[in-house]
């Protein structure tokens, strides 16, 4: 267990010293909710309408930004050898980064989602929901992003890779994410979607780990 | 390092293994004893590092097994990691990070006892001739300190079984004296050394293997 956190102090670390990756996602977030205004026009219904959607479509894409560096760095300069010769199980380190990598990315979307929510006139009933769906759909982003990130070790373009792997897996995500927004908006039960995004980030809590390690010995025979 | 005399022998029997299709040597037997040291030798491409990484866990054999006396190395992997330190090509030296917390984050992950390893973490650094830039990030370091931060590892945190891919490259001279006095304490308390060189590295006694001994001459070489 102290190795889980010696993993998880030295990411926070690395990516407070080297600070412009968890802003540079935040900033994409941002920037990217701000043009759909300009481009969709301001009349409050439309936005309205695709707030949820446009919010979580662009979650998914600033989290896949930052998937690179989950392992990319490590590998190159061979920490990712002596991490996978740690005497633990492989499943604990992994764990230890896709937490340090969720603390950096995940959670300033979550701080600044119901920002850009008022930006786009969400209605006001949404927004615990929100806040709800981010807390339980972030981890699960970082989880079975990490699959990809080690899958594409090695690869040229891994980014682009990583985009094409990983993308379809995020897609029952997105669809409870926004179905949960959208059932509270019309004075439904969110319930249910919520219940469905719980169940998605227990199966991967134990599962993305396992198969994570299983992709890094593998980029590293 | 107190357990290590009572360790049984690190041994490897009918290794054999096979990379991007081409069998880089076969039927390899080895044997290190507590206290013994093994030197790998042979040309380029002979596949010393392939034996270390084997060696230490990171690739598996195509062929054969590994034990330490008579309990094979995949039934307990978790305790060969445990028992091994691996020194690769590469350095595992963050650019952000100081030195000290370099090595005293890889001494933790080791053996996580933090407060035994705050005080080897230094003894380590000082050792290496490190101590005066134990507060310097890594990117500032040359490829000789590099090196020394990583080999510290071998100090900060004890294990019997050292695996060392060349470790005395970007080393001076004056500073593969001090490796070659660490080797021999570590082998006086028990220790087990192998390493691949180029470089004459004075290990006395040390056992050597020939790589190219065991290499595979294929029959598809002929369709070229």
């Amino acid at each position: 267990m102290s190795r889980f956190f010696e993993v998880v102090r030295r990411d926070l670390r690395l990516a407070l010293r080297q600070g412009s990756d968890s802003l540079m996602v935040v900033t994409f977030f941002v920037l990217t909710v701000v043009l759909f205004p300009f481009g969709i026009g301001p009349e409050v219904g439309i936005l309205e309408r695709v707030s949820a959607g446009v919010l979580w479509v662009t979650a998914l894409l600033a989290s896949m930004l930052s998937l690179d560096r989950l392992f990319q760095a490590d590998y190159e300069d061979g920490s990712l050898e002596l991490l996978v010769l740690t005497p633990t199980s492989l499943m604990v380190v992994v764990m230890g980064k896709v937490l340090a990598h969720w603390l950096t990315t995940g959670l300033p979307l979550l701080v600044a989602a119901p920002i850009l929510a008022v930006l786009l006139h969400m209605n006001s009933d949404g927004f615990t929901v929100l806040m709800l769906t981010m807390l339980l759909g972030t981890p699960v982003l970082s989880l079975i992003g990490a699959i990809g990130a080690a899958l594409v070790l090695g690869a040229r373009r891994g980014g682009v890779l990583v985009s094409l792997l990983i993308l379809p897996l995020y897609v029952p995500v997105l669809i409870f994410g926004v179905g949960a927004i959208d059932a509270a908006v019309q004075g439904l039960s969110a319930e249910p979607h919520l219940l469905i995004l719980g169940a998605m980030l227990a199966a991967c809590l134990p599962l993305a780990p396992w198969a994570t390690s299983a992709a890094l010995r593998q980029a590293l025979e | 390092m107190s357990t290590t005399e009572s360790l049984p022998p690190f041994t490897g029997t009918a290794l054999g293994c096979i990379r991007g299709g081409r069998a880089v040597f076969a039927g390899l037997d080895f044997s290190v004893a507590p206290g013994e040291a093994l030197m790998l030798l042979g040309p380029n491409g002979s596949g010393k590092s392939t034996l270390l990484r084997v060696m230490a866990g990171l690739l598996k054999p195509t062929t054969g097994k590994l034990a330490w006396g008579q309990t094979a190395l995949r039934d307990e992997p978790e305790l060969h990691a445990a028992r091994t330190h691996y020194v690769g090509h590469h350095d595992a030296v963050k650019p952000v990070l100081s030195v000290a917390e370099n090595l005293r984050f890889w001494a933790r992950l080791h053996e996580p006892h933090a407060g035994r390893a705050a005080g080897a973490v230094d003894a380590a650094l000082a050792r290496f001739g490190l101590a005066h830039l134990r507060d310097i990030p890594g990117k500032m370091l040359s490829a000789g300190q590099k090196r020394r931060t990583n080999l510290a590892r071998l100090l900060a945190a004890p294990s019997p079984l050292w695996l060392l891919d060349e470790p005395t490259t970007a080393l001076d001279r004056a500073n593969i004296k001090v490796l070659e006095t660490i080797f021999a304490e570590h082998r006086a308390a028990g220790g087990m050394v192998v390493l691949s060189t180029h470089q004459d590295v004075d290990l006395p006694g040390a056992r050597t293997l020939h790589l190219d001994e065991f290499s595979v001459i294929t029959d598809e070489d002929d369709d070229q």
